[in-house]
């Protein structure tokens, strides 16, 4: 397939501190599946854009945050877009979209509503593949720094001197 | 003599590890002009050095050489190579801890005889009185600069705290305060206050907390009576014909080995690796391993009776800021058989950042039951539960010789089962911790599993006989009256409270006696 060309080196993701509203540059063939909508893009070099499309979409339904971004779950998942996991990958998310066929649909992404999606989620989630992929987001996602202030979290605290005079008890609804 | 020492110089004390037990003990011996080795299988970070990020700074100091579990306890399932959650490093998990200095309470010293039979537990009393106890408690919260003891003031409460207090008020806990800690809540032993900045389990950025990498150690090594080789893993101990041990085997950095002969050897590698190398060190006269003659070597592996309780609320805690566990509720600790389960349990406050709580809110969960938790992260309250587990004989570490670590000795396989004491005790605190967070309006609450453990105890255990127990009441092996163990392995039963402030009072104990028998050369 076209993007599995030789010696190609554009693998790289949009930068992970980049402003998310800017829009990127991308060559042919490099735009993942529903990024077109979107305003970020990430490039893959194995697998094709459908299935990195698809293993987004079923990053998200596994850690569901409607107001995390995809792009955040795009970072977490680009690591599968070796020469190593492209075979593996593709043949796991070709079984997710077999499964998505199961009822009535023609692929996992084209299923609609979240919690049908999830119940094939359900019947495979003790195979290897969903725990490779639910455990790599445990640290591919929540370890990203950018996603943490939409938890509301603030991270390192040492190099503003702590909070000893920024809040550590400023609770006042006790 | 005077720092550095020979190989060959069997006039030292070799000691095995630079933690709680290890740092303090090495301290304490130069401070009375004894010659010490300090082996440790860690590098060297000191507060410039330590990350406050949860994932680098474990990548930095946490002990991930391989191990492997069993049993039927949850850390087997969800972190089966990572059964304990401590440092390597100078200092070892001193630069993890929290600070919570609680001695242990008088009838905690005696389980056997104040809780009687527990079937399936094999309680015994420590050979020690605790009146034995006082003045070593009082010198290791004068070392630790432990708040609330000595005239020093507690630390200020933060967020997280106040949620907690008004919930404890709310339920008539009257025992509640920001805990005795060694954090410092003004300049001690000249090292700074508390800065309120959170990341206590990352190694504190400011010193406040005490760690022996930056207190003991140096102040040690500043004797010219110790000298410490860092990135040194003790892959045996050796000994003589008449069964005295007289040295140690060590690779160094570079994977060089060395022998470094010894008067004394004292192993403080905690509660797994301690056993570990005395299993390690079996010989022809010793098949069993080393101080193994009552067979009890790596047995009776205790880890708290622990859990979590998370509480979201309707409006914002941030309960990252600030000290993280300066907050303690002692009503449930004492012991009252009524509440169906013998010994108590602690309730002090916890947080983790997002990185963390991913991993162990629920390991395993996924989907909006468990993304809607961390939706509302900054929603959050936090409080750890830690209560007396049962010794079990079962319990225990073995050698994996199925698994080699990097200097191809066998691994530990850590096994443990909950016993039902654990589990009733585990489900009272749970159940309070949740009544806690409820009487100030909690709008959902997390019971959380145990995450792999901190307090490791109790595998060559203190007793009065030796067929009972690895060493006597001085942490002297039985069977080998030059070989000590000065960590929390030598816990008889492990009590309800964090186990640090009493394995610092032993090596105190233990550096006190270590040196009068010197004296006597009857060592």
């Amino acid at each position: 397939m076209s993007l599995r060309k030789q010696g190609m080196t554009r693998r790289q993701l949009l930068s992970q501190s980049a402003v998310f509203g800017a829009s990127f540059a991308i060559g042919s063939g490099f735009v993942a599946g529903r990024v077109e909508a979107a305003n970020w893009a990430l490039e893959v070099e194995y697998l094709s854009s459908e299935t990195m499309a698809t293993l987004i979409q079923m990053a998200r339904d596994i850690y569901p945050h409607d107001q995390v971004s995809d792009a955040y779950y795009a970072i977490a998942v680009k690591g599968y877009d070796t020469a190593e996991a492209a075979e593996t990958i593709e043949a796991n998310i070709a079984a997710l979209d077999a499964a998505a066929k199961g009822i009535g649909y023609a692929r996992y992404i084209d299923v609609g509503w979240e919690r049908d999606r999830v119940d094939l989620l359900r019947a495979m989630e003790n195979s290897p593949f969903f725990q490779q992929v639910r455990g790599g987001l445990v640290t591919g996602l929540y370890n990203q720094k950018a996603v943490w202030p939409i938890f509301g979290y603030e991270g390192e605290s040492f190099s503003q001197g702590g909070y000893i005079d920024r809040g550590f008890d400023d609770i006042n609804w006790l | 003599m005077t720092a550095p020492f020979d190989l060959n110089d069997d006039s030292v004390v070799v000691i095995i590890g630079t933690g709680a037990g290890g740092g303090v003990l090495a301290n304490e011996l130069a401070q009375k002009g004894i010659s010490v080795v300090s082996l440790e299988a860690g590098g060297r970070y000191l507060p410039e050095d330590y990350i406050n990020d949860e994932w680098d700074s474990f990548g930095q100091l946490a002990w991930t050489d391989p191990r492997s579990t069993s049993g039927d306890w949850r850390v087997a399932k969800d972190f089966s190579g990572l059964p304990a959650w401590i440092v390597k490093a100078v200092g070892g998990t001193t630069t993890h801890w929290a600070g919570a200095s609680l001695r242990f309470q008088d009838h905690e010293w005696k389980a056997k005889s104040t809780y009687g039979d527990v079937q399936g537990a094999n309680l015994l009393d420590w050979p020690i009185d605790p009146r034995e106890m006082d003045d070593y408690y009082t010198k290791a919260e004068t070392k630790l600069g432990v708040t609330r003891t000595g005239g020093r003031a507690g630390l200020p409460g933060n967020n997280n705290y106040k949620v907690f207090e008004a919930g404890a008020k709310a339920l008539g806990y009257k025992e509640v305060h920001t805990g005795r800690m060694a954090i410092n809540s003004a300049e001690y032993d000249g090292r700074m206050a508390c800065q309120q900045t959170g990341f206590c389990f990352q190694g504190c950025k400011w010193g406040a907390k005490w760690s022996s990498a930056y207190t003991d150690i140096p102040k040690g090594e500043a004797t010219g009576h110790l000298e410490v080789r860092e990135r040194c893993h003790v892959m045996r101990i050796e000994h003589d014909k008449k069964g005295r041990v007289s040295g140690v085997v060590y690779v160094d950095a570079k994977g060089k080995q060395h022998e470094q002969k010894a008067r004394i050897v004292c192993v403080a590698g905690n509660s797994i690796e301690s056993p570990r190398l005395l299993l390690n060190s079996a010989s022809s006269m010793f098949p069993d391993g080393l101080a193994n003659s009552s067979g009890q070597v790596g047995r009776n592996y205790m880890r708290h009776m622990t859990g979590s309780v998370y509480g979201v609320f309707d409006q914002p805690v941030r309960m990252w800021r600030g000290t993280t566990m300066a907050g303690i509720i002692q009503d449930e600790a004492r012991h009252d058989p009524s509440r169906g389960f013998v010994g108590g349990y602690e309730m002090e406050t916890l947080s983790l950042g997002p990185p963390f709580m991913a991993a162990f809110l629920d390991p395993g969960g996924w989907g909006r039951e468990f993304t809607t938790a961390l939706d509302h992260y900054e929603n959050m309250a936090g409080m750890w539960l830690v209560g007396e587990d049962m010794p079990q004989e079962t319990n225990r570490i073995t050698l994996n010789h199925d698994i080699k670590d990097q200097h191809g000795l066998p691994v530990a396989n850590v096994h443990f089962d909950d016993h039902p004491n654990d589990i009733a005790m585990r489900s009272h605190a749970y159940k309070q911790g949740i009544a806690v967070y409820e009487a100030v309006g909690a709008t959902r609450v997390f019971p959380t599993p145990p995450y792999p453990s901190t307090h490791n105890m109790g595998t060559n255990r203190m007793s009065e006989k030796a067929r009972d127990g690895v060493v006597n009441k001085h942490g002297q092996s039985h069977d080998i009256a030059n070989l000590f163990v000065s960590d929390g392995s030598q816990f008889t039963t492990g009590a309800a409270e964090n186990p640090t402030l009493t394995i610092v009072a032993l090596a105190i104990r233990q550096a006190d006696y270590i040196a009068s028998e010197m004296g006597k050369k009857t060592l």
